[in-house]
Protein backbone atom coordinates (compact mmCIF):
# COMPACT_ATOMS: atom_id res chain seq x y z
CA UNK A 1 0.00 0.00 0.00
CA UNK A 2 1.48 3.03 -1.38
CA UNK A 3 2.15 5.87 1.99
CA UNK A 4 -0.79 8.20 0.09
CA UNK A 5 -3.71 5.66 -0.08
CA UNK A 6 -2.61 4.38 3.73
CA UNK A 7 -3.32 7.99 5.07
CA UNK A 8 -6.46 8.26 2.78
CA UNK A 9 -7.49 4.91 4.58
CA UNK A 10 -6.63 6.77 7.82
CA UNK A 11 -8.46 10.23 7.60
CA UNK A 12 -11.69 7.92 6.30
CA UNK A 13 -11.82 5.80 9.55
CA UNK A 14 -10.91 8.89 11.84
CA UNK A 15 -13.90 10.42 9.75
CA UNK A 16 -16.24 7.87 10.10
CA UNK A 17 -15.87 6.92 14.12
CA UNK A 18 -15.87 10.78 14.64
CA UNK A 19 -19.60 10.40 12.30
CA UNK A 20 -20.66 7.75 14.11
CA UNK A 21 -19.88 9.71 17.78
CA UNK A 22 -22.54 12.65 16.05
CA UNK A 23 -25.60 9.86 14.53
CA UNK A 24 -25.34 7.62 17.30
CA UNK A 25 -26.71 10.01 19.79
CA UNK A 26 -28.75 11.77 17.67
CA UNK A 27 -30.47 8.32 16.47
CA UNK A 28 -31.14 7.50 20.25
CA UNK A 29 -32.46 11.01 20.74
CA UNK A 30 -35.02 10.80 17.66
CA UNK A 31 -36.17 7.63 19.09
CA UNK A 32 -39.05 8.67 21.79
CA UNK A 33 -38.79 7.01 24.78
CA UNK A 34 -40.76 4.28 26.02
CA UNK A 35 -43.35 5.87 28.52
CA UNK A 36 -44.88 3.96 31.22
CA UNK A 37 -48.04 2.41 30.27
CA UNK A 38 -51.30 3.73 32.41
CA UNK A 39 -52.46 1.31 34.38
CA UNK A 40 -56.08 1.70 32.68
CA UNK A 41 -57.40 -1.45 32.83
CA UNK A 42 -60.08 0.35 34.65
CA UNK A 43 -61.73 3.82 34.57
CA UNK A 44 -64.83 5.99 36.01
CA UNK A 45 -66.69 6.60 32.66
CA UNK A 46 -69.70 8.97 33.38
CA UNK A 47 -71.91 9.04 36.49
CA UNK A 48 -74.82 6.88 36.89
CA UNK A 49 -77.81 9.43 36.19
CA UNK A 50 -75.51 11.25 33.53
CA UNK A 51 -76.81 9.35 30.79
CA UNK A 52 -80.36 9.08 29.76
CA UNK A 53 -81.77 5.67 28.06
CA UNK A 54 -80.78 5.82 24.00
CA UNK A 55 -77.51 8.19 24.64
CA UNK A 56 -73.78 8.07 24.54
CA UNK A 57 -70.72 9.41 25.62
CA UNK A 58 -67.21 9.21 24.11
CA UNK A 59 -64.51 9.00 26.93
CA UNK A 60 -60.84 8.27 27.07
CA UNK A 61 -59.43 4.82 27.79
CA UNK A 62 -55.84 5.02 28.12
CA UNK A 63 -55.22 7.13 25.30
CA UNK A 64 -57.80 5.76 23.59
CA UNK A 65 -61.58 6.43 23.24
CA UNK A 66 -64.08 4.62 24.41
CA UNK A 67 -68.02 4.31 23.55
CA UNK A 68 -70.53 4.29 26.48
CA UNK A 69 -74.06 3.67 25.42
CA UNK A 70 -76.98 3.67 27.26
CA UNK A 71 -79.42 1.56 25.48
CA UNK A 72 -83.26 2.87 24.76
CA UNK A 73 -84.58 -0.50 27.53
CA UNK A 74 -81.68 1.18 30.37
CA UNK A 75 -78.32 -1.19 29.93
CA UNK A 76 -75.29 -0.05 29.55
CA UNK A 77 -73.09 -1.09 26.77
CA UNK A 78 -68.99 -0.05 26.79
CA UNK A 79 -66.85 -0.89 23.75
CA UNK A 80 -63.79 0.92 21.77
CA UNK A 81 -64.55 3.80 20.08
CA UNK A 82 -62.00 3.31 17.32
CA UNK A 83 -63.59 1.89 14.15
CA UNK A 84 -61.95 -1.04 12.74
CA UNK A 85 -61.71 0.32 9.63
CA UNK A 86 -59.60 3.02 9.76
CA UNK A 87 -59.75 4.22 12.99
CA UNK A 88 -62.20 6.85 13.47
CA UNK A 89 -64.64 7.51 16.63
CA UNK A 90 -68.02 5.87 16.11
CA UNK A 91 -71.28 7.07 17.46
CA UNK A 92 -74.61 5.42 18.74
CA UNK A 93 -77.48 6.29 16.62
CA UNK A 94 -80.75 6.28 18.46
CA UNK A 95 -82.98 5.65 15.64
CA UNK A 96 -82.26 2.47 14.73
CA UNK A 97 -79.90 1.46 17.79
CA UNK A 98 -76.82 1.02 15.59
CA UNK A 99 -73.52 2.38 16.27
CA UNK A 100 -72.25 4.20 12.88
CA UNK A 101 -68.93 5.81 11.66
CA UNK A 102 -69.75 8.50 10.04
CA UNK A 103 -65.86 8.38 7.66
CA UNK A 104 -66.88 5.62 5.77
CA UNK A 105 -70.42 4.86 6.77
CA UNK A 106 -69.56 1.42 8.72
CA UNK A 107 -72.09 -0.22 10.58
CA UNK A 108 -71.53 -1.91 14.20
CA UNK A 109 -74.52 -3.46 16.22
CA UNK A 110 -75.04 -2.53 20.05
CA UNK A 111 -72.38 -5.37 20.87
CA UNK A 112 -69.91 -4.11 18.44
CA UNK A 113 -70.49 -6.92 15.35
CA UNK A 114 -69.80 -5.19 12.29
CA UNK A 115 -72.68 -5.72 10.27
CA UNK A 116 -72.22 -3.74 7.29
CA UNK A 117 -69.41 -1.23 5.18
CA UNK A 118 -66.05 -1.44 5.35
CA UNK A 119 -64.87 -2.27 9.29
CA UNK A 120 -63.07 -5.65 8.55
CA UNK A 121 -63.64 -6.71 12.41
CA UNK A 122 -66.03 -6.06 15.43
CA UNK A 123 -65.39 -3.39 18.27
CA UNK A 124 -63.50 -4.87 21.04
CA UNK A 125 -66.57 -4.38 23.49
CA UNK A 126 -65.80 -4.30 27.72
CA UNK A 127 -67.04 -4.71 30.99
CA UNK A 128 -69.01 -2.63 32.63
CA UNK A 129 -69.91 -2.20 36.45
CA UNK A 130 -72.08 0.14 38.91
CA UNK A 131 -70.09 1.18 41.65
CA UNK A 132 -71.30 3.50 43.62
CA UNK A 133 -72.87 6.26 41.90
CA UNK A 134 -70.52 5.72 39.07
CA UNK A 135 -70.11 3.51 36.00
CA UNK A 136 -66.61 1.59 35.80
CA UNK A 137 -65.47 0.58 32.48
CA UNK A 138 -62.89 -2.52 32.77
CA UNK A 139 -61.22 -4.58 29.71
CA UNK A 140 -62.52 -8.46 29.30
CA UNK A 141 -60.17 -10.16 31.53
CA UNK A 142 -59.44 -12.14 28.04
CA UNK A 143 -58.12 -8.98 26.40
CA UNK B 1 -16.44 11.44 -14.48
CA UNK B 2 -19.72 9.16 -14.00
CA UNK B 3 -22.69 9.54 -16.64
CA UNK B 4 -24.52 10.52 -12.96
CA UNK B 5 -22.46 13.27 -12.54
CA UNK B 6 -22.31 14.33 -16.23
CA UNK B 7 -26.45 14.23 -15.70
CA UNK B 8 -25.93 16.73 -12.34
CA UNK B 9 -23.35 18.95 -13.81
CA UNK B 10 -25.61 19.92 -17.05
CA UNK B 11 -29.11 20.49 -14.35
CA UNK B 12 -27.51 22.22 -12.08
CA UNK B 13 -24.92 24.19 -13.28
CA UNK B 14 -22.15 22.54 -11.06
CA UNK B 15 -18.97 23.51 -13.35
CA UNK B 16 -19.49 27.66 -12.53
CA UNK B 17 -19.84 26.41 -8.47
CA UNK B 18 -16.52 24.42 -9.16
CA UNK B 19 -14.61 26.83 -10.83
CA UNK B 20 -15.73 29.74 -8.27
CA UNK B 21 -14.26 27.61 -5.64
CA UNK B 22 -10.95 26.93 -7.74
CA UNK B 23 -10.27 30.11 -8.35
CA UNK B 24 -10.88 31.61 -4.54
CA UNK B 25 -8.23 32.71 -2.75
CA UNK B 26 -7.22 33.63 1.17
CA UNK B 27 -3.96 36.02 1.16
CA UNK B 28 -0.92 34.50 3.55
CA UNK B 29 0.59 36.94 5.88
CA UNK B 30 0.77 37.47 9.63
CA UNK B 31 -2.40 37.51 9.93
CA UNK B 32 -4.15 34.97 8.27
CA UNK B 33 -5.53 33.37 11.69
CA UNK B 34 -7.72 36.06 11.81
CA UNK B 35 -9.76 34.72 8.74
CA UNK B 36 -11.21 31.59 10.51
CA UNK B 37 -13.08 33.38 12.88
CA UNK B 38 -15.89 33.92 10.39
CA UNK B 39 -16.05 30.35 9.54
CA UNK B 40 -16.29 29.31 13.00
CA UNK B 41 -19.00 31.47 14.00
CA UNK B 42 -20.88 30.34 11.32
CA UNK B 43 -20.21 26.28 12.12
CA UNK B 44 -21.60 27.11 15.30
CA UNK B 45 -24.74 28.34 13.92
CA UNK B 46 -25.06 25.24 12.10
CA UNK B 47 -24.81 23.57 15.01
CA UNK B 48 -26.87 26.21 16.79
CA UNK B 49 -29.86 25.00 13.89
CA UNK B 50 -29.31 21.14 14.07
CA UNK B 51 -29.47 20.77 18.01
CA UNK B 52 -32.54 23.47 18.32
CA UNK B 53 -34.41 21.10 15.37
CA UNK B 54 -33.70 18.57 17.70
CA UNK B 55 -34.92 20.27 20.42
CA UNK B 56 -38.59 21.12 18.67
CA UNK B 57 -39.63 17.22 18.68
CA UNK B 58 -39.65 17.31 22.14
CA UNK B 59 -40.62 20.94 23.17
CA UNK B 60 -44.03 22.12 23.63
CA UNK B 61 -44.86 26.09 23.75
CA UNK B 62 -47.50 26.78 26.11
CA UNK B 63 -47.44 27.59 29.45
CA UNK B 64 -48.87 24.14 30.88
CA UNK B 65 -46.28 22.00 28.90
CA UNK B 66 -43.10 23.92 28.47
CA UNK B 67 -41.63 23.14 31.87
CA UNK B 68 -43.01 19.65 31.48
CA UNK B 69 -41.51 18.97 27.81
CA UNK B 70 -38.37 20.12 28.82
CA UNK B 71 -37.89 17.98 32.23
CA UNK B 72 -39.18 15.11 29.73
CA UNK B 73 -36.45 15.98 27.89
CA UNK B 74 -33.92 16.18 30.17
CA UNK B 75 -34.81 13.45 32.41
CA UNK B 76 -36.44 10.56 29.66
CA UNK B 77 -35.29 11.31 26.26
CA UNK B 78 -32.18 9.53 25.52
CA UNK B 79 -29.37 11.94 25.09
CA UNK B 80 -31.86 14.64 25.60
CA UNK B 81 -29.86 16.51 28.24
CA UNK B 82 -26.80 16.47 25.78
CA UNK B 83 -28.57 17.64 23.19
CA UNK B 84 -30.13 20.79 24.85
CA UNK B 85 -26.88 21.15 26.53
CA UNK B 86 -24.59 21.52 23.42
CA UNK B 87 -27.63 24.01 22.25
CA UNK B 88 -26.37 25.97 25.16
CA UNK B 89 -22.92 26.05 25.11
CA UNK B 90 -23.11 26.05 21.49
CA UNK B 91 -24.56 29.39 21.62
CA UNK B 92 -22.36 30.75 23.96
CA UNK B 93 -19.69 29.90 22.09
CA UNK B 94 -21.08 31.22 19.21
CA UNK B 95 -21.49 35.01 20.53
CA UNK B 96 -17.77 34.48 21.79
CA UNK B 97 -16.68 33.41 18.17
CA UNK B 98 -18.35 36.48 16.88
CA UNK B 99 -16.84 38.92 19.19
CA UNK B 100 -13.19 37.79 17.91
CA UNK B 101 -14.75 37.63 14.30
CA UNK B 102 -15.69 41.58 15.09
CA UNK B 103 -12.52 42.31 16.66
CA UNK B 104 -10.48 41.05 14.70
CA UNK B 105 -12.28 42.70 11.71
CA UNK B 106 -12.47 46.07 13.98
CA UNK B 107 -8.47 45.89 14.49
CA UNK B 108 -7.23 45.13 11.17
CA UNK B 109 -9.73 47.75 9.38
CA UNK B 110 -11.28 45.04 7.58
CA UNK B 111 -14.79 47.00 7.23
CA UNK B 112 -12.94 49.60 5.19
CA UNK B 113 -14.52 50.50 1.51
CA UNK B 114 -16.08 48.73 -0.15
CA UNK B 115 -16.79 46.43 2.59
CA UNK B 116 -19.06 48.97 4.87
CA UNK B 117 -22.06 46.49 4.03
CA UNK B 118 -20.07 43.51 5.03
CA UNK B 119 -19.71 44.99 8.22
CA UNK B 120 -23.22 46.27 9.30
CA UNK B 121 -24.57 42.92 8.07
CA UNK B 122 -22.67 41.45 10.81
CA UNK B 123 -23.79 43.82 13.15
CA UNK B 124 -27.39 43.59 12.31
CA UNK B 125 -26.28 39.52 12.59
CA UNK B 126 -24.98 40.22 16.21
CA UNK B 127 -27.83 41.87 17.21
CA UNK B 128 -30.05 39.20 15.61
CA UNK B 129 -27.95 36.59 17.69
CA UNK B 130 -28.31 38.88 21.10
CA UNK B 131 -32.33 38.29 20.47
CA UNK B 132 -31.70 34.51 20.12
CA UNK B 133 -30.03 34.13 23.23
CA UNK B 134 -32.86 36.11 24.76
CA UNK B 135 -35.80 34.91 23.32
CA UNK B 136 -35.03 31.34 23.89
CA UNK B 137 -33.84 31.89 27.48
CA UNK B 138 -37.48 32.34 28.43
CA UNK B 139 -38.29 28.79 26.49
CA UNK B 140 -37.77 26.53 29.91
CA UNK B 141 -40.52 28.47 31.52
CA UNK B 142 -38.63 28.21 34.95
CA UNK B 143 -37.94 30.79 37.36
CA UNK B 144 -34.70 31.84 36.27
CA UNK B 145 -36.02 32.43 32.84
CA UNK B 146 -38.67 34.08 34.12
CA UNK B 147 -36.92 37.06 35.97
CA UNK B 148 -33.90 37.15 33.59
CA UNK B 149 -36.69 38.22 31.06
CA UNK B 150 -38.59 40.29 33.56
CA UNK B 151 -35.39 42.33 33.75
CA UNK B 152 -34.71 42.61 30.15
CA UNK B 153 -38.18 43.26 29.37
CA UNK B 154 -37.76 46.25 32.17
CA UNK B 155 -34.58 47.31 30.21
CA UNK B 156 -36.28 47.73 26.96
CA UNK B 157 -39.40 49.36 28.73
CA UNK B 158 -36.74 52.01 30.15
CA UNK B 159 -35.63 53.44 26.83
CA UNK B 160 -36.66 57.20 25.92
CA UNK B 161 -39.32 57.59 24.23
CA UNK B 162 -40.46 54.03 22.11
CA UNK B 163 -39.37 51.61 25.11
CA UNK B 164 -43.11 50.80 26.82
CA UNK B 165 -44.00 50.36 23.21
CA UNK B 166 -41.64 48.20 22.64
CA UNK B 167 -41.78 46.47 25.84
CA UNK B 168 -45.75 45.75 25.38
CA UNK B 169 -44.94 44.59 21.44
CA UNK B 170 -41.85 41.86 23.24
CA UNK B 171 -44.41 41.15 26.03
CA UNK B 172 -47.65 40.66 23.91
CA UNK B 173 -49.07 42.82 27.13
CA UNK B 174 -48.24 44.24 30.56
CA UNK B 175 -46.77 41.08 31.68
CA UNK B 176 -44.92 38.26 31.09
CA UNK B 177 -48.08 35.33 30.43
CA UNK B 178 -48.44 31.91 28.76
CA UNK B 179 -48.89 35.02 25.73
CA UNK B 180 -45.42 36.06 25.93
CA UNK B 181 -43.96 32.13 25.82
CA UNK B 182 -45.93 31.51 22.54
CA UNK B 183 -44.64 34.61 21.10
CA UNK B 184 -40.73 34.61 21.72
CA UNK B 185 -41.23 31.09 20.99
CA UNK B 186 -42.03 32.42 17.49
CA UNK B 187 -39.51 34.69 17.48
CA UNK B 188 -36.94 32.34 18.53
CA UNK B 189 -37.91 29.54 15.95
CA UNK B 190 -39.05 31.65 12.97
CA UNK B 191 -39.02 34.93 13.11
CA UNK B 192 -35.19 35.27 13.62
CA UNK B 193 -34.16 32.07 11.84
CA UNK B 194 -35.43 33.83 8.67
CA UNK B 195 -33.90 36.87 9.08
CA UNK B 196 -30.46 35.17 10.10
CA UNK B 197 -30.67 32.75 7.37
CA UNK B 198 -31.42 35.55 4.49
CA UNK B 199 -28.48 38.33 6.14
CA UNK B 200 -25.70 35.72 6.63
CA UNK B 201 -26.37 34.32 3.26
CA UNK B 202 -25.97 38.15 2.44
CA UNK B 203 -22.94 38.28 4.56
CA UNK B 204 -21.07 35.53 3.06
CA UNK B 205 -22.04 36.46 -0.51
CA UNK B 206 -20.38 40.11 0.06
CA UNK B 207 -17.44 38.28 1.35
CA UNK B 208 -17.06 36.37 -1.35
CA UNK B 209 -17.87 38.93 -3.65
CA UNK B 210 -15.16 41.45 -2.58
CA UNK B 211 -12.79 38.34 -1.24
CA UNK B 212 -10.75 38.27 1.84
CA UNK B 213 -9.73 41.86 3.30
CA UNK B 214 -5.64 42.36 3.74
CA UNK B 215 -5.10 44.36 6.40
CA UNK B 216 -3.30 48.22 6.38
CA UNK B 217 -0.40 47.23 7.80
CA UNK B 218 0.33 44.43 5.19
CA UNK B 219 -0.45 46.60 2.40
CA UNK B 220 2.00 48.80 3.61
CA UNK B 221 4.55 46.53 4.01
CA UNK B 222 4.30 45.21 -0.12
CA UNK B 223 1.26 43.25 0.56
CA UNK B 224 0.68 39.42 0.83
CA UNK B 225 3.73 37.32 -0.31
CA UNK B 226 1.65 34.45 -0.72
CA UNK B 227 -2.03 33.03 -1.57
CA UNK B 228 -3.76 30.03 -0.34
CA UNK B 229 -6.02 27.98 -2.57
CA UNK B 230 -9.39 28.11 -0.38
CA UNK B 231 -10.44 24.51 -1.84
CA UNK B 232 -8.94 22.41 -0.08
CA UNK B 233 -5.74 24.32 1.36
CA UNK B 234 -8.13 27.04 3.62
CA UNK B 235 -11.44 24.66 3.53
CA UNK B 236 -9.70 21.66 5.01
CA UNK B 237 -7.96 24.11 8.05
CA UNK B 238 -11.17 25.48 8.77
CA UNK B 239 -12.74 21.83 9.17
CA UNK B 240 -9.88 21.36 11.75
CA UNK B 241 -11.10 24.02 13.66
CA UNK B 242 -14.83 22.81 13.48
CA UNK B 243 -13.63 19.63 14.43
CA UNK B 244 -11.58 21.06 17.18
CA UNK B 245 -14.75 23.31 17.89
CA UNK B 246 -17.12 19.76 17.96
CA UNK B 247 -14.42 18.56 20.74
CA UNK B 248 -14.79 21.58 23.05
CA UNK B 249 -18.53 21.26 22.65
CA UNK B 250 -18.88 18.02 23.71
CA UNK B 251 -16.84 18.43 26.51
CA UNK B 252 -18.75 21.24 28.03
CA UNK B 253 -21.63 20.24 27.62
CA UNK B 254 -20.97 16.79 29.10
CA UNK B 255 -18.76 17.93 32.17
CA UNK B 256 -21.02 21.17 33.11
CA UNK B 257 -24.95 20.07 31.48
CA UNK B 258 -27.47 22.81 32.39
CA UNK B 259 -28.54 22.59 35.98
CA UNK B 260 -32.58 22.63 37.18
CA UNK B 261 -34.49 25.18 38.21
CA UNK B 262 -38.30 25.03 40.17
CA UNK B 263 -40.81 26.81 38.14
CA UNK B 264 -41.73 30.14 37.71
CA UNK B 265 -43.61 31.66 40.70
CA UNK B 266 -44.43 35.42 39.50
CA UNK B 267 -45.64 36.43 43.08
CA UNK B 268 -42.01 36.18 44.30
CA UNK B 269 -39.88 39.05 43.58
CA UNK B 270 -36.29 38.38 42.63
CA UNK B 271 -34.82 35.74 44.19
CA UNK B 272 -30.91 36.27 44.99
CA UNK B 273 -29.07 34.66 42.10
CA UNK B 274 -31.60 35.06 39.15
CA UNK B 275 -28.70 37.85 37.78
CA UNK B 276 -29.56 37.41 33.87
CA UNK B 277 -26.25 35.41 32.99
CA UNK B 278 -24.81 34.87 29.55
CA UNK B 279 -25.57 36.80 26.75
CA UNK B 280 -26.70 40.44 28.80
CA UNK B 281 -24.77 39.66 31.76
CA UNK B 282 -22.83 42.76 30.97
CA UNK B 283 -25.47 45.01 30.36
CA UNK B 284 -27.74 44.22 33.96
CA UNK B 285 -24.14 44.37 35.88
CA UNK B 286 -23.25 47.59 33.81
CA UNK B 287 -27.01 49.18 34.98
CA UNK B 288 -26.70 47.70 38.18
CA UNK B 289 -23.63 49.73 38.92
CA UNK B 290 -25.52 53.00 37.97
CA UNK B 291 -26.53 55.97 40.47
CA UNK B 292 -30.24 56.23 40.98
CA UNK B 293 -29.90 59.91 39.27
CA UNK B 294 -27.78 60.95 37.15
CA UNK B 295 -27.78 64.70 35.83
CA UNK B 296 -31.68 64.58 37.47
CA UNK B 297 -32.24 61.69 34.74
CA UNK B 298 -33.23 58.40 35.99
CA UNK B 299 -29.54 56.11 36.20
CA UNK B 300 -31.19 53.48 34.11
CA UNK B 301 -32.22 55.21 31.36
CA UNK B 302 -28.56 57.15 31.20
CA UNK B 303 -27.40 53.81 31.06
CA UNK B 304 -29.30 52.57 28.57
CA UNK B 305 -29.32 55.72 26.24
CA UNK B 306 -25.01 55.36 27.09
CA UNK B 307 -25.17 51.98 25.39
CA UNK B 308 -26.99 52.55 22.57
CA UNK B 309 -24.69 55.47 21.97
CA UNK B 310 -21.54 53.21 21.78
CA UNK B 311 -23.01 50.25 19.79
CA UNK B 312 -24.26 53.19 17.33
CA UNK B 313 -20.67 54.61 16.88
CA UNK B 314 -19.54 51.35 17.13
CA UNK B 315 -21.49 50.11 14.00
CA UNK B 316 -20.79 53.03 12.11
CA UNK B 317 -17.15 52.85 12.35
CA UNK B 318 -16.36 52.40 8.37
CA UNK B 319 -17.90 55.81 8.20
CA UNK B 320 -15.80 57.88 10.59
CA UNK B 321 -12.74 55.85 10.20
CA UNK B 322 -10.09 57.78 7.36
CA UNK B 323 -11.48 55.62 3.84
CA UNK B 324 -7.57 53.99 3.50
CA UNK B 325 -7.34 53.58 7.31
CA UNK B 326 -4.64 55.55 8.05
CA UNK B 327 -3.73 58.71 9.84
CA UNK B 328 -4.63 60.26 13.23
CA UNK B 329 -8.33 60.55 12.82
CA UNK B 330 -8.52 57.05 12.64
CA UNK B 331 -6.74 56.85 15.91
CA UNK B 332 -8.87 58.71 17.36
CA UNK B 333 -12.13 56.78 16.81
CA UNK B 334 -10.45 53.58 18.17
CA UNK B 335 -9.37 54.71 21.18
CA UNK B 336 -13.40 55.79 21.57
CA UNK B 337 -14.35 52.80 20.26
Amino acid sequence: MKRREFLDWVIGAVGATLGAFVVFPVARYLVPPKLPEAATRRVPAAKKDELAPGSFKIFPFGGHPGILIRTADGQYKALSAECTHLGCTVQYRKADGHIWCACHNGLYDVDGHNISGPPPRPLESFDVHLIGDEVVVEKTKTS
Amino acid sequence: MSRLGEWLDQRLGLPALRQLAEHKEVPVHRHSFWYYWGGMTLFLFGVQVATGILLLLYYRASSDEAYESVRFLMTQVEFGWLIRSIHSWSANLMIGAAMIHMFSVFLLKAYRAPREATWLSGMVLLGLSMAFGFSGYLLPWNQLAFFATKVGTDITGAVPVLGPFMKKLLLGGDQITGGTLTRFFGFHVAILPAFATALVALHVYLVQMHGMSVPPSVELAGGPKRKMKFVPNFALRDAVGWLAALGALALLAALFPGSWEPRPIPTRWRRPGSDPSGTFGWMFQTLRMLPSHILGLEGEMVGIVGIGVVATVWAIAPFLDDPQGRGTRARLWTTVG
